[in-house]
């Protein structure tokens, strides 16, 4: 790195450079709109109206972004341990199950406690499917990025027949049109609904699990362990540190925050029952896979991916008005995020290189700067890279 | 359940388990050669979706299936160059770049099949070759020797790949850029370079799967694949990164799927326990990573993008 740029310019850059990648992927979708015979400069304006422009819009931006906050909050926790957990989808899925089965089952009882215990249950189905992939990469060196591929696949079979058989609603056997889709679940079990017909406490309860991935990090030994196991294993096994239990424990929690999504999306949903269209992406819409690029588009830090999520809300609030806008299929929202996931993902890298060189600078002058620290997936965990070399740990 | 246990159907499952590998075989072998090198192309799945929908959309143009397979490799080839774009010159974590390449060919395929052909109209698919002499082998004729040419082709792929890793300079290469790339470019080999021939044998081979899987059926639909670009993925791990154990897991697979098929079609399986049927291939996996894991290593610098040392 030769340019020659001051401390602050390096830093404003590094913020930058996420933005500049959504804008760039955003570039591109308009050349696919006029491809495809739209107009990208009435779809846009579309998009950021149907995403900011009114208070049904906001409200809509921040239903969407619950999910990934909550599912990025628990990405930070995986990747600062130096996990990559692909299998968000998955954990959401089973934690709408758990919830389900859980409101479908419990005697009824006051909102009061209904509300937590079912929140509880979703937590602990994104808990199993996040313990698996855990134990496997643990104990046996299995590389998670596959086995949390697989799992999403299970996830999904097990959601598609759990809601045709088991839990399918039993009116929808008696109408014979079987529409795979649980009964209305009690009404105890509904999340409150705090402004306006729609914005329910999901998003609450999404900030509070960030500001406790916060303080979980930073200010408990545990946040510690899974810190120092993230920068570096071996010297963490030096330190005394449970190598091992640490990462099981990493995805667990990352598995849970998932599922807690899973959770939140079921019982703040509009229909209130768990419907599936036979792919996960039609439960999660793909916020197991968006809430990885908002805790990278955050920094890998809990709080930035507060905003980082409402961002990424917007843009899929606003994907969707401007397919219904210049009427192009809803495919093309799916094409559009996947070109966001390769340039926010490609343009991290650069990202972290301001920001180390900008450490070194500083560590040189003696003067570490704490927040540069904490600044960028690979300048935190730089082990990142690196995720299946596990052979000098065992 | 008496009815699955006949020569029949047993020679019907063999023959449908080596067609059920192909795509599978064809994508793996493709991952094999990236992995190798140390990169995961984790978007196999992505380009299998955009290599299916070119080879359909050829295939109605021109009635011509070769034509479509043509296109396939064309548009895997187009979108290896672009993983190699985005996994070895930008440096991407590639466990998280691939799922975008994987989220854009879902939707693009899609998109795509919904804009220019609407309704699903079925195309002409591979003609069966018999083999002289070996199709005339009882039993053995039938399950081997009466398939479309792309399943010989695929499978003959197996040893030329083996030959190309372990015999030829361009596979020492390739073996040392995934193993150790500082040592390999202090020798004088381009690391990129390696990285991006890698990537577009791995992209071409990915479209040909895509393609095939396509043709063979004769339609195409919104996520054809149905996650098969994942499951070779694991089957190089399950292979041990060396095309001949890819090629027995590929057809592991290929079993298992025929089978499942099989005792569906036979209504062995109530309707309502096919889903839990579906879990197989990706819990095998699972078991069959657990298995590997222990007895093999991964190409060491697999998922390190290349920094040169200033």
């Amino acid at each position: 790195m030769t340019i020659d740029l001051t401390h602050r310019q390096r830093r404003f850059l590094a913020y930058s450079i996420p933005v500049i990648a959504v804008v760039a992927a955003l570039l591109f979708g308009a050349i696919m709109l006029v491809l495809l015979g739209a107009d990208p400069i009435e779809g846009y304006v579309e998009m950021f109206v149907g995403a900011f422009g009114s208070g049904d819009a906001l409200v809509a931006t921040i239903l969407k972004a619950t999910p990934l906050l909550l599912v990025g909050v628990g990405i930070v926790i995986a990747f600062r341990a130096n996990v990559i957990n692909i299998g968000a989808e998955g954990q959401m899925v089973l934690g709408g199950l758990f919830s389900t089965i859980a409101a479908l089952y419990l005697p009824s009882m006051p909102a009061i406690f209904m509300i937590p215990l079912v929140m509880c249950a979703g937590l602990l189905g994104g808990a199993v499917w996040g313990f698996i992939p855990g134990i496997l990469k643990a104990q046996y060196r299995v590389n998670e990025i596959l086995s949390t591929i697989m799992l999403n696949i299970v996830a999904v079979q097990l959601m598609n027949y759990l809601l045709r058989g088991p839990l399918i609603d039993p009116r929808e056997v008696e109408l014979g049109t079987r529409i795979p889709q649980t009964a209305r679940l009690p009404q105890a079990a509904d999340l409150p609904i705090i402004y306006g017909d729609r914005l329910h406490i999901g998003p609450i309860i999404a900030v509070l699990a960030a500001i406790a991935c916060y303080y979980l990090l930073w200010r408990t030994p545990l946040g510690y362990e899974l810190r120092a196991v993230g920068l570096s294993e071996h010297s963490a096994n030096y330190a005394g540190i449970k190598v091992k239990r640490t990462i099981t424990l990493a995805l667990t929690l990352s598995g849970a925050l998932a599922g807690l999504a899973g959770a939140v999306l079921v019982f703040g949903s509009e229909s209130h029952r768990m419907v599936t269209d036979g792919s996960t992406i039609g439960f999660t819409g793909s916020a197991g896979f968006n809430g990885i690029v908002a805790a990278l588009f955050g920094g890998l830090h809990p709080l930035w991916t507060i905003p980082a999520s409402f961002l990424f809300g917007g843009l899929i609030v606003g994907g969707q008005a401007l397919q219904r806008a210049v009427q192009v299929p809803s495919a093309l929202i799916i094409a559009l995020n996947g070109l966001v996931v390769v340039f926010v993902v490609a343009a991290d890298r650069y990202r972290s290189r301001l920001l180390s060189y900008d450490r070194s600078e500083e560590d040189r002058a003696g003067d570490p700067d704490e927040e540069a620290l904490m600044g960028s997936a690979r300048d935190a965990a730089p082990g990142l890279t690196h995720s299946f070399d596990q052979e000098d740990s065992s | 359940m008496s009815d699955f246990f006949t020569l029949a159907v047993f020679i019907g499952v063999i023959a449908s388990a080596i067609r059920l590998a192909v795509p599978l075989l064809l994508a793996a072998l493709g991952e094999t050669f990236g992995q190798r090198s140390g990169v995961l192309n984790l978007g196999v799945d992505g380009i299998m979706l955009l290599g299916a929908f070119a080879g359909y959309y050829a295939v109605l143009k021109t009635g011509n299936p070769w034509i479509g397979l043509l296109a396939a490799g064309v548009v895997g080839l187009v979108f290896g160059v672009i993983s190699a774009v985005i996994a070895v010159t930008l440096q991407a974590e590639q466990g998280i770049s691939g799922i975008g390449i994987y989220l854009f060919g879902l939707g693009m395929s899609d998109l795509l099949f919904q804009k220019l052909v609407g309704t699903p109209i079925p195309i002409e698919t591979f003609p069966v070759v018999e083999i002289p002499v070996l199709s005339g082998i009882p039993w053995i004729g039938e399950m081997f020797f009466e398939h479309s040419i792309p399943v010989y082709l695929a499978f003959l792929a197996v040893p030329l790949a083996t030959f190309v890793i372990n015999r030829t300079t361009f596979g020492m290469n390739v073996r040392a850029v995934g193993e150790h790339p500082e040592a390999a470019d202090t020798l004088g080999v381009s690391v990129t370079g390696v990285r991006y021939v890698t990537q577009m044998i791995g992209g071409t081979l990915a479209g040909l799967a895509g393609g095939v899987l396509a043709i063979s059926l004769g339609i195409f639909q919104q996520n054809l694949t149905n996650a098969a670009g994942f499951i070779a993925i694991a089957l190089v791990y399950f292979g041990a990164w060396r095309p001949m154990g890819v090629m027995l897991g590929a057809l592991l697979f290929g079993f298992v799927n025929a089978v499942v098929l099989e005792l569906k079609t036979l209504e062995v399986i109530p309707r309502e326990l096919s889903n839990l049927a579906a879990m197989l291939p990706a819990i095998i996996t699972i078991l069959a990573l657990v298995f590997v894991a222990r007895r093999f290593r991964a190409p060491s610098a697999l998922t390190k993008p290349f920094i040169r040392a200033d």
